[in-house]
C-alpha cells in the first residue's frame, strides 16, 4: 500500500475525527511505546494514591478522637520560635525543584548533550534523594521525639500515625524507586545505550518524576494542611 | 493531521538457544501464556476440590471427620479467591490474553517481552505465598473471599493470625504480576497492530480482553490499598477498618476505624472484576460463535461499544454488593439505577449473539456446545442479577442461596464454559494437533446438565431463604425437611461435574500425543492467528514480514467468495469486499486507500 496515500485522506471533525485518529491502523498514539505503557501506569498509580487519600480522608471522619494539631506537631525551632511546617515547606521546595532539573535534563536529552543530561539527571536524584533524607529526619523525630507510632500518638486520633506513615512511606518508597531508576538511566545514557535508539528515556522517566512531585503536592495539601 | 500508518517496526526479540530460555525464561508470549494457562488450572483444581469438600458437608453433615467448622470457612474463603483472582483472572488476561493479543494484531510478540516474562514468574510467587497458607499453623484464611473487616483479624476467625497475612500478600503480589502484564496487553493493543489493522477491524476477543485489562488497571489498585492498610491493621495494630471491638468480654487495642471503608474499596475492585473475568469471555465467545455459525458476528460495532460501556459502567454499581451493609436510601436508588442501565448493553450483547446464531450455517462442533450453552447460563445468571439489583428485592434475598446460584451462573459457570470453548478452539492452534470430538461433547453435557442440576436448585433453596456460608443448617422452624433433600441432590451433581472434569485433560493428553495433524486453520477461520506459517506458531510469529490486513475479522459466507471465509488478510482484489451493510467506509479512512 501507498503511504502518501494514506496520509491524503482529510480526517473527519470533532468525535468522529477523534475516534478515527485513534482507531486507524497506526498507534493509537504517535509516541513510542514505552511513553504510552508509563502515562497508563502513572494513570493505574493515581488511583492508589487517590485510594490511600479517600482512605485517610474517610477515617479521619469515622475515628473516634480529635485529629491532632499537625502545624504543631511538624514544626521546627529555630532560636526560639517554632516554625509551623518549616521543613515540609522545604522539602516540597527541594522536590519541586528537582522537577525544574528534571525538565532541563529532558530538554539536553533531545538535544543530543548528554554530558548535560547526565549531569542535570543526577541533580535530580541528588534533590530526590535529600527529600527522601529529609523525610528520614521527620519520621525519626516523630518516633524518637514525639512518640508517634503507627498504632497510636499522644495527641489524640491514632489515624493519625497510621495515614502519616502509611501515605508518606508510600511516597516515600515511590521517590526512592525514582531516584534508583534516574541513576540506572543516566547509567546507561553515559553508556551509550541510547545512542541509536534515542533519548525519549529521559522524558519517560521525567514524566515518572513529574508524577511523584505532583502526588506530594495532594499529599502536602490534604495531610499537612488540611 | 496526517495519517501515519504503522510502520513495519521491529522488535528487538530475544532469540533463545538452550531449552530452558526457550520453555522455562521464556519471553515468547505464547509461551508464557501457556505457563500462565497451566498454572491458573492447576491452581483451579485445588479450588474445585475445596469447592466438592464443602458440598460433602452439605450434602451429608455430620458424616465426614474431615471438615469441620474451620476448614469449611477455609474451603469457602480459597475457593472464592482462587477461582475469580488466580483462576479466572489470570487465565483470560494472562492466558488468552498473552496467547491472541500478539496474534491477532498481527504482531511479533508483546511490547515489552521481558516484563511479560517477569509478570507470568510474579504471578507465580502469588500462587505459592497462597498456597503456602495451607501449611501455616492456623491455616489459610476463613473470613470468606470478601474478607470483611472485623472479623477477618478477630480470634473466632480461622487463619486470622499467619493465613490472612499471606493472603493479603498474595494479592498485592497478585497485582504486581497483573499490572506488569496488564500493561503490556493495553500497548500492545493500541501500539502495535499490523498494517490495515484498524481498532475496528480487531476481533472482538481482543477488544474484550483490552478493555478487561483497562479495567483491572484501574480497579486492582483499590484492592492493593485495601489488602496494605488491612496488613497494617493485622501487624502492626493500626485501627484502619477496626473499630473498637469487644471480644470474649475484653476490650481489643482498636479504636476507631472505618470497616465500611473496606467494603468500599473492595467492592471498587470487586464489581469491575466482576467484568474482568466478563469481558474477554464476552469476546471469545463472540468469536467461537460466528466462525462457528460461518456468518459475521451481528452488529460488531454496537458489540465493542457495548463492551467499552459495560466497561466504564461498571465502575459506578459496586455498592450494589452492600445494600445490607446500610446506606442512604438516595445511594441505594442511585447504585440499583445504574446496575440496572448495566444490563442494557450486557442485553445487547445476548441479543447479537443469538442473531449471529440466526441462520448461520452452524457447524455444531464442541466449542461451539460450549458458547451456545454459555448463552443459556448467561441469560439465565443475567435474570436473577435484575433480582439482585434492586434494593427492596435484594435485601431479603442477599445472604441466601439465591446469591450464591446468582454468581456461579453469571460468573462461574458462563466464563467456565466459554474457557473450554476457548480452549477446544484454539487447541488446535496451539497445539497443531485436533481433540477428541467425542470426548469434547460429553464432557459439554457432563458439565452443562451437572451445572443446571447444581444452580437451579439453589435458586429454590434462596428462596426459601436458606442463609449462605452456614457449616450445617441444624433443624431449623422455616427451612422444610426437603431442604436437606435438595442439598444432598446438589451435592451428588458437584461431585459429578467435578469428576467429568477429568475428560477435558483426558483429552487434552490423548489429543497431544494423538490427536489428528489439525494443519494451519482447521475451522476456517478468519482472524490472524489462523494464518500463521507455523502451526504452532514459532517464536516471532510471522517468518519474515508481517502480515496486513485488508479487511475485519467476520467475512464469513460472503456471496461471491471462492470459500465461506476469507481470511483478514486476503487483499480486495482476490475477494470481494464485504457488503456494504456492514462496512461504512466513511469511518474506516484506511480501508478507502487500501
Amino acid at each position: 500500500m501507498s503511504e502518501a496515500a494514506a496520509t491524503s485522506v482529510a480526517p473527519a471533525e470533532g468525535v468522529s475525527g477523534l475516534l478515527d485518529d485513534w482507531t486507524a491502523d497506526k498507534q493509537a498514539y504517535h509516541v513510542p511505546w514505552g511513553k504510552a505503557m508509563m502515562w497508563i501506569f502513572l494513570v493505574s498509580d493515581t488511583f492508589i494514591f487517590t485510594c490511600f487519600l479517600t482512605g485517610y480522608l474517610n477515617v479521619r471522619m469515622t475515628t473516634t478522637q480529635p485529629w491532632p494539631p499537625q502545624s504543631d506537631i511538624f514544626a521546627l525551632s529555630f532560636g526560639g520560635a517554632p516554625i509551623p511546617l518549616i521543613l515540609i515547606a522545604i522539602m516540597t521546595f527541594v522536590l519541586i525543584t528537582s522537577s525544574g532539573t528534571m525538565a532541563l535534563a529532558v530538554n539536553y536529552g533531545y538535544r543530543k548533550d548528554k554530558t548535560k543530561t547526565i549531569w542535570l539527571i543526577i541533580a535530580t536524584a541528588v534533590f530526590g534523594a535529600t527529600f527522601v533524607g529529609m523525610q528520614a529526619f521527620e519520621w525519626s523525630k516523630l518516633i524518637l521525639e514525639e512518640g508517634v507510632r503507627p498504632w497510636g500518638n499522644p495527641f489524640g486520633a491514632p489515624q493519625f500515625g497510621s495515614v502519616f506513615f502509611m501515605v508518606t512511606g508510600f511516597h516515600g518508597l515511590h521517590v526512592s524507586a525514582g531516584v534508583i531508576y534516574l541513576l540506572w538511566v543516566a547509567r546507561r545514557i553515559w553508556a551509550g545505550y541510547y545512542d541509536k535508539k534515542g533519548f525519549e528515556i529521559v522524558e519517560i522517566a521525567g514524566l515518572y518524576w513529574h508524577f511523584v512531585d505532583l502526588v506530594w503536592v495532594f499529599i502536602f495539601a490534604f495531610f499537612y494542611l488540611l | 493531521m496526517a495519517y501515519v500508518p504503522l510502520a513495519d517496526q521491529e522488535i528487538e526479540l530475544h532469540h533463545p538457544h538452550s531449552w530452558v530460555t526457550k520453555y522455562v525464561w521464556s519471553q515468547d508470549h505464547k509461551v508464557i501464556a501457556i505457563q500462565y494457562g497451566g498454572t491458573a488450572i492447576a491452581v483451579g483444581l485445588v479450588a474445585l476440590v475445596l469447592s466438592l469438600f464443602m458440598r460433602m458437608q452439605l450434602g451429608f453433615p455430620e458424616t465426614f471427620d474431615l471438615i469441620d467448622p474451620n476448614s469449611y470457612y477455609q474451603s469457602v474463603t480459597m475457593h472464592g479467591m482462587i477461582m475469580v483472582i488466580y483462576l479466572l483472572t489470570a487465565l483470560f488476561l494472562g492466558g488468552f490474553g498473552n496467547y491472541l493479543i500478539p496474534l491477532m494484531c498481527g504482531a511479533r510478540d508483546m511490547v515489552f517481552p521481558f516484563m511479560n516474562m517477569l509478570s507470568y514468574w510474579v504471578y507465580l510467587v502469588s500462587v505459592i505465598i497462597l498456597l503456602a497458607s495451607f501449611f501455616v499453623s492456623g491455616g489459610p484464611t476463613g473470613a470468606g473471599w470478601t474478607l470483611y473487616p472485623p472479623q477477618t483479624s478477630m480470634a473466632g476467625t480461622p487463619g486470622h493470625d499467619m493465613g490472612i497475612v499471606l493472603m493479603l500478600v498474595s494479592l498485592a503480589v497478585f497485582i504486581v504480576a497483573f499490572t506488569m502484564g496488564g500493561l503490556n496487553y493495553v500497548v500492545t493493543v493500541l501500539q502495535y497492530r499490523c498494517r490495515g489493522l484498524t481498532m475496528m477491524r480487531l476481533p472482538l476477543s481482543v477488544w474484550g480482553i483490552f478493555v478487561a485489562t483497562v479495567l483491572g488497571l484501574f480497579a486492582f489498585p483499590a484492592l492493593l490499598v485495601a489488602a496494605i492498610m488491612m496488613l497494617f491493621d493485622t501487624l502492626l495494630g493500626t485501627s484502619f477498618f477496626m473499630p473498637a471491638v469487644i471480644e470474649s468480654g475484653a476490650a481489643l487495642d482498636y479504636d476507631g476505624g472505618s470497616p465500611i471503608l473496606f467494603q468500599h474499596l473492595f467492592w471498587f475492585f470487586g464489581h469491575p472484576e466482576v467484568y474482568i473475568v466478563a469481558l474477554p469471555a464476552f469476546g471469545l465467545v463472540s468469536d467461537v460463535l460466528s466462525t462457528h455459525a460461518r456468518k459475521n458476528i451481528f452488529g460488531y460495532r454496537m458489540m465493542v461499544w457495548a463492551i467499552i460501556a459495560i466497561g466504564l459502567l461498571s465502575f459506578v454499581v459496586w455498592a450494589h454488593h452492600m445494600y445490607v451493609s446500610g446506606m442512604h436510601p438516595y445511594f441505594g436508588f442511585f447504585f440499583a439505577t445504574t446496575t440496572l442501565i448495566i444490563a442494557v448493553p450486557t442485553a445487547l450483547k445476548v441479543y447479537n449473539w443469538v442473531l449471529t446464531l440466526w441462520e448461520g450455517d452452524i457447524r455444531m462442533n464442541a466449542p461451539m456446545y460450549f458458547a451456545i450453552g454459555f448463552i443459556f447460563t448467561f441469560i439465565h445468571g443475567g435474570l436473577t442479577g435484575l433480582f439482585l439489583g434492586n434494593v427492596v428485592i435484594d435485601l431479603p434475598l442477599s445472604d441466601t442461596y439465591f446469591v450464591v446460584a446468582h454468581f456461579h451462573m453469571v460468573m462461574g459457570v458462563s466464563p467456565i464454559l466459554v474457557l473450554f470453548a476457548a480452549l477446544y478452539h484454539w487447541f488446535p492452534k496451539m497445539s497443531g494437533r485436533m481433540y477428541h470430538e467425542g470426548m469434547a461433547k460429553l464432557h459439554f453435557w457432563c458439565t452443562f446438565l451437572g451445572t443446571y442440576a447444581i444452580y437451579l436448585p439453589m435458586h429454590y433453596l434462596g428462596i426459601h431463604g436458606v442463609p449462605r456460608r452456614y457449616y450445617a443448617l441444624g433443624t431449623t422452624e422455616f427451612m422444610a425437611p426437603a431442604t436437606q433433600d435438595a442439598n444432598t441432590a446438589i451435592t451428588i451433581a458437584a461431585l459429578f461435574v467435578g469428576a467429568s472434569q477429568l475428560l477435558f485433560f483426558i483429552n487434552v493428553f490423548w489429543s497431544l500425543r494423538s490427536g489428528e495433524k489439525s494443519g494451519a486453520n482447521p475451522w476456517g477461520a478468519n482472524s490472524l492467528e489462523w494464518q500463521t506459517p507455523d502451526t504452532p506458531p514459532i517464536h516471532g510469529n510471522w517468518g519474515d514480514e508481517l502480515p496486513t490486513v485488508y479487511r475485519w475479522a467476520y467475512d464469513y459466507s460472503v456471496p461471491g467468495a471462492h470459500e465461506d471465509f476469507i481470511p483478514q488478510n486476503t487483499p480486495e482484489s482476490e475477494e470481494p469486499t464485504v457488503d456494504a451493510e456492514h462496512f461504512d467506509p466513511d469511518h474506516d479512512v484506511s480501508k478507502a486507500d487500501l
